[in-house]
């Protein structure tokens, strides 16, 4: 059982955690104007990288809060945690 | 002439006599119909800081409970607090706080049957709970005030440290989980010679 | 002949009680302190096992863990499966008998019970042996917080049993009691290091009490240890040797012999050859010889052997031929003698060490790399983590004193990364000093018949299997460990792992140091299922959510169903009726009279703020934020891929106040969505949610009757259908309670939906109930609710959609806006896909024979007969029920290019015989919605 540092509540079981797939993935600002290989881009593909990678996770269990978090996908290690909004820690 | 008040009931009402054979050093009481109300208010804002002069406190921050005040505020996320006031206060206090906020940004919903409230008292609560609880509750690391929302077993919890070493702590459970919760730390309680086992 | 390997003042063993027990059939007597091997062996029972493989008599080749052989099951007090005789704590009345691996599972069910602890500390020990308890005195010393875990009954590993040492252990271990800080778990093992300090030890707790055991405390028990710091002084395992006929009763290794006879005062024989490569052994001879036994020669495979041991067999008369080697063994059910060179030498026990493995075990679970020693001749450490190390001899270190100071040292490096200052330095114990040694001798192998060395004893695994593997082109250990299955029975390859790398690379001509040994992974020892489900069996094994009225459904004799976590009231049983008969009347007392349910699991969100009406227009697929404080709309949310999420009601409560239902699976599900949009995608928005699913109680009151109940109960409220219309929802009073009441139908009938919070929903639930008395009101449950909005085509999200269908493929594009330019999914909805003319689309099928009942998930095919495969699926059935409203059978289904194929005949297929089918509106009542206003 890993332990994942929620930004707001600090080291929780990772049982108390959403998985929330790849971050910075924006909607898209008029998806109207967006084509159909636009829009499948957006709903259907994310990245799927061997290490490093920038992902979402939500502290489901305690205070509700999405965070983002830079996690290496071949160790599971999280590089960095930070809050929605904040700019990664170096 | 007066009329009976409407029978209610608290969603563990059955469970008084399989609490009250608990062994002395774990005592299990639900504290029912106590007033609960949910505030969503960004922190240090205007709204916020017109709650905290209606209540006379500050809001604590994270994984802190505020309980030196008639009404205790326990922190339940950055933007979000649980107002645990006495019982039958809902209203007013809904009206209070929401006139104090004027045309500020804060919302404040009575969720007052939302959760139920434990009262867990005794030498062998920190122990019974660590069964099902994966936070650290020495009192080193969770000193009296202490706020998590975390789990317990299988369900949700809201744990507030009210004495030293865990001695005493309130546990809130949402409604219908508040059976199995109960159920749970009965059973955690047998090997102390109390419970239904 | 009982107990008569009993040696007397030596052991720890109670001696002035017997113990009972009874082993394949027979009786024997032992002492609290035994286990089941030591008093098997005091009794001179050697013979225990059969192979599993080979049917080769087996007996006990060690004292711990490590056993291959001695696998038992135990028949009473409570039958138990492939446990090690050597690790069974002896109990009066235990009956056990011998294994050939498997056993047998107890078809009882195990009223014991199991428990799981969480527990935190700075630095946690495992292992009581000389280094551990170094190492947590030193940590405790220094003020943090320590957890102490041992397999044994009581601390003190491999410390021999002489009076300075058993002192400096007591002393250890009260002073390590006297404090708070330091948890000491006897009779615990350490089964797996997991992520972030995070390891599992398995206590035993009351087993080795037998039938004793007190019922009310868990007899085993899971500790979560999270420690900050790890220190694993673990020890290490013998290693044995493969010559011929190496596993015969009677063949134990050395060290083990020692233990027999320090720790329970057993001699494990009489005439005794010890095979050895390294000095340890001779401790061995020498104490043996001094019990009693007569030791004929130790045969050590080195040339030189240590004048020290030299001289003491001498004085001792025991012969020792160095540079030779036990070549084979003969006996039938015990050994009888060894071959060396041409030579036979009788003997009814043969000991043999070929070397120590460190047990590295958890090391390397916790990712910590191993390097070979070559003068060990087995894998060590490489070097301690940032917060996990070694000591002792897990670390290869050996001799008591050193192995002292090495756990000591450990602590303080443990100390160190924690930021901590030692305290006072831990004395050393009075041992005495190893005697002036040589360097052991790496020997895996003595040359003979590859197919009578086993390696794997469990497995019945020779040399030659290993050869063979490599024969076939295995280079790996880890391959050669699967194809061979070394090292994967309960023992999990400790005394045959590091054999077979040395065998392996001997073969390959490779060097051990590369080719490496099988990485051993957690559960290190076996772990009884009960001991991991802990608490989660019977009423606990998954949470039962329970609404405030289920005492009520439960004494009105309602069966229930499960919806996820909730038990809901599935029907309510009258005098004996069937599921069939109960829901028709159900249903038909909805239509013509009426009718109650409990749908307090219903979602509910408060969702408040002035942006609150753009929220819910950018998540429902139709306009919101229009809708009139004091009204009620009827809206669907999708996924960015345009398929139906969720569907509900909406209320607005006040100009920035809306409440919004879900359905009942889903709550949790939107709420997370919601929260989801507004924290990462739309933070600006001034919408604050709160979820109040389980403050409010709710009463679906249903049928043309319900309007003259609810006027019974809430004589304020003018409950008309002019003042109270149809989607609207008033703030009232009902039975004294303040209420809300939606006027909201699931059944297309006139309905009300009472909400009240939910400790006064008994009171209300009994006022309308009593009220409807007259009207022959009629509680109804899940059944019924899908039946009667079946029959109006309202879908069910999850049974009547899958994720793959659009609002469209409901026929709901009415309650896809064409006002607004954007909403979660509305981009989707203009995908090619999500356009073609032959999506899958609900529809109602109707049985041609009124009285079949199709079963949901049942395929629809074009012809009567099933083609050849691949038959072309036409779609599947998603809701299938009796109606009485109907006065027959009726299904929806969701059907390729369905609302097409309206009047078309269709067919499913079901065991044996097709059915046929007509296609028709999904809406099979009332389709004008007459009976909404009563």
């Amino acid at each position: 059982m890993q332990l994942i540092a929620c930004p707001w509540c600090g080291e929780r079981e990772e049982a108390e955690f959403h998985y929330g797939g790849q971050a910075h993935v924006p909607y898209p600002a008029k998806p109207a104007d967006l084509d159909d290989e636009q829009w499948a881009q957006y709903v259907f593909f994310r990245d799927n990288p061997k290490g490093p990678f920038a992902e979402r996770w939500m502290h489901a269990a305690g205070c509700r809060r999405w965070f983002d978090a830079l996690r290496d996908t071949a160790t599971h290690q999280f590089l960095s945690v930070h809050r929605m909004g904040e700019e990664p820690r170096a | 002439m007066t009329v009976d008040a409407p029978a209610r009931f608290s969603p563990l009402a059955d469970w008084q006599e399989a609490f009250g054979r608990l062994p002395a050093g774990f005592q299990v009481r639900e504290l029912p119909f106590l007033t609960q109300l949910t505030l969503r208010v960004s922190a240090d804002s205007p709204a916020a800081k017109a709650v905290e002069s209606v209540l006379g406190i500050r809001l604590p921050s994270a994984s802190r409970a505020e309980l030196s005040e008639e009404v205790k505020a326990l922190w339940l996320g950055p933007d979000e607090w649980l107002l645990v006031a006495p019982a039958d206060t809902g209203a007013e206090l809904v009206g209070r706080l929401r006139s104090a906020i004027g045309e500020e940004f804060a919302t404040v919903t009575d969720v007052s049957a939302q959760r139920t409230v434990l009262s867990l008292r005794g030498g062998l609560t920190r122990e019974i709970l660590a069964r099902g609880c994966a936070l650290d509750l020495d009192p080193r690391v969770a000193p009296v005030g202490a706020c998590y929302t975390t789990l317990l077993a299988q369900t949700g919890i809201t744990l507030v440290v009210r004495a030293e070493a865990a001695a005493s702590v309130w546990l809130l459970v949402r409604s219908s989980f508040a059976p199995y919760a109960a159920a749970w730390l009965v059973d955690a309680a047998t090997e102390y010679g109390g419970g239904a086992g | 002949m009982s107990n008569a390997f009993r040696v007397d003042a030596l052991g720890s063993v109670d001696r002035d009680k017997s113990l009972s027990f009874t082993f394949d059939g027979r009786e024997y007597t032992g002492h609290p302190g035994d286990t089941l091997a030591s008093a098997l062996l005091a009794n001179g029972v050697h013979h225990v096992a059969t192979s599993i493989k080979y049917g080769r008599p087996r007996g006990i080749m060690t004292a711990g863990v490590e056993e291959p052989n001695a696998l038992v099951q135990i028949e009473f007090p409570f039958p138990e499966p492939m446990l090690t005789a050597t690790t069974v704590e002896l109990y009066d009345g235990l009956v056990a008998r011998g294994l050939s691996g498997q056993g047998r599972l107890s078809t009882r069910p195990d009223t014991a019970r199991y428990d799981t602890v969480h527990a935190h500390c700075d630095v946690l020990v495992v292992g009581a042996g000389p280094a551990g308890l170094a190492a947590a005195l030193t940590a405790s010393r220094a003020g943090v917080r320590v957890v102490v875990v041992d397999e044994l009954p009581s601390p003190g590993g491999s410390l021999p049993g002489t009076a300075p040492a058993c002192e400096w252990v007591a002393d250890v271990t009260d002073e390590l009691s006297a404090n708070s800080d330091v948890q000491l778990l006897r009779r615990t093992t350490a089964i797996g290091y997991y992520d972030d300090g995070l390891v599992l030890a398995l206590e035993k707790r009351t087993d080795h009490l037998g039938a004793a055991a007190p019922a009310h405390v868990s007899r085993q028990r899971v500790w979560r240890i999270r420690a900050r710091q790890v220190v694993f002084a673990t020890g290490a395992y013998e290693r044995p040797i493969a010559f011929d006929d190496n596993d015969r009763p009677g063949i134990m290794l050395a060290g083990s012999a020692r233990t027999y006879l320090g720790r329970f005062g057993v001699l494990a024989g009489r005439e005794v050859v010890v095979f050895t490569t390294n000095d340890s052994a001779y401790l061995a001879a020498t104490e043996l010889a001094d019990a009693g036994a007569r030791v004929r020669a130790v045969i050590d495979a080195r040339s030189e052997v240590p004048a020290h041991w030299l001289d003491a067999c001498a004085a001792r008369g025991i012969e020792v031929r160095a540079g030779q080697a036990v070549s084979g063994t003969s006996g039938a059910e015990r050994i009888t003698g060894v071959r060396v060179g041409d030579e036979e030498i009788g003997c009814d026990l043969l000991l043999v060490s070929g070397g120590w493995n460190p047990a590295v075990a958890l090391f390397s679970q916790a990712r910590g790399t191993l390097r070979y020693d070559g003068v060990l001749g087995g894998f060590v450490p490489a070097g301690a983590l940032d917060t996990v190390r070694t000591a002792g001899a897990a670390r290869g270190v050996l001799g008591s004193a050193e192995v002292v100071s090495d756990g000591a040292e450990a602590a303080l490096g443990a100390l160190a990364a924690l930021g901590k200052t030692a305290g006072e330095p831990v004395a050393l114990p009075a041992v005495g000093d190893a005697p002036a040694g040589a360097p052991g001798a790496v020997l895996w192998q003595v040359p003979g018949s590859d197919d009578a060395q086993f390696v794997d004893l469990q497995r019945d695994q020779t040399v030659a299997d290993v050869l063979r593997a490599t024969g076939a082109g295995l280079t790996s250990v880890e391959h050669v460990k699967r194809y061979t299955t070394i090292g994967t029975a309960h023992d999990q390859g400790r005394t045959s792992g590091v054999l077979t790398s040395g065998i392996v690379a001997a073969a390959l001509g490779v060097d051990i140091a590369e080719l490496g040994t099988p990485r051993l992974r957690p559960p290190a020892l076996p772990v009884a299922f009960a001991a991991f489900a802990g608490r989660n069996r019977g009423e606990l094994f998954d949470p039962v959510r329970v609404t405030s009225l289920h005492r009520w459904h439960v004494e009105h004799g309602a069966l229930f169903e499960n919806v996820g976590q909730w038990k809901r009231p599935w029907y309510y049983p009258v005098g004996g009726e069937t599921i069939e008969e109960a829901v028709l009347r159900e249903c038909r007392a909805a239509r013509e009279g009426v009718g109650m349910m409990d749908g307090s699991t219903l979602g509910k969100i408060s969702v408040q703020g002035p942006d609150s009406g753009e929220l819910l227009d950018r998540f429902y697929t139709n306009v919101m934020s229009s809708l009139k404080v004091g009204r009620v709309r009827y809206g669907v949310m999708c996924g960015v891929d345009g398929m139906v999420f969720d569907d509900g009601t909406v209320l607005r409560l006040a100009e920035e106040e809306f409440l919004v239902t879900t359905t009942t699976g889903n709550a949790a599900k939107v709420l997370d969505r919601m929260e989801e949009w507004l924290q990462t995608e739309w933070p600006d928005l001034r919408v604050r949610l709160t979820s109040v699913t389980e403050h409010w109680a709710t009463i679906p009151l249903v049928g043309p009757r319900s309007r003259d109940v609810l006027a019974l109960v809430a004589p304020t409220l003018d409950v008309s259908n002019a003042a109270f219309g149809f989607m609207t929802w008033q703030d009232t009073v009902v039975a004294d309670v303040p209420a809300r009441v939606a006027r909201i139908s699931f059944s297309g009938e006139l309905a009300y939906e009472i909400n009240v919070p939910a400790w006064y929903a008994h009171t209300v639930w009994e006022a309308l109930y009593a009220a409807g008395g007259p009207f022959g009101i009629t509680p109804y449950g899940t059944e019924t609710m899908h039946v009667l909005r079946a029959e109006k085509a309202y879908p069910i999200i999850g049974q009547d959609t899958d994720g793959t269908i659009t609002p469209q493929d409901l026929g709901m594009s009415w309650v896809v806006s064409g006002k607004k330019d954007e909403f979660v999914g509305r981009r989707s909805f203009d995908r090619a896909e999500n356009r073609r003319a032959d999506r899958k689309q609900l529809v109602g099928l109707l049985p041609v024979d009124e009285r079949t009942l199709l079963p949901e998930g049942a395929q629809i095919i074009a012809t009567e007969t099933v083609p050849a495969p691949p038959v072309p699926m036409l779609g599947h059935i998603t809701s299938s029920y009796r109606s009485d409203a109907l006065g027959r059978t009726f299904a929806l289904a969701l059907l390729r290019g369905g609302t097409r194929r309206v009047g078309e005949t269709l067919y499913v297929p079901l065991e044996g015989r097709t059915v046929a089918v007509t296609v028709t509106d999904p809406v099979l009542y009332d389709k004008e919605g007459t009976r909404r206003d009563g």
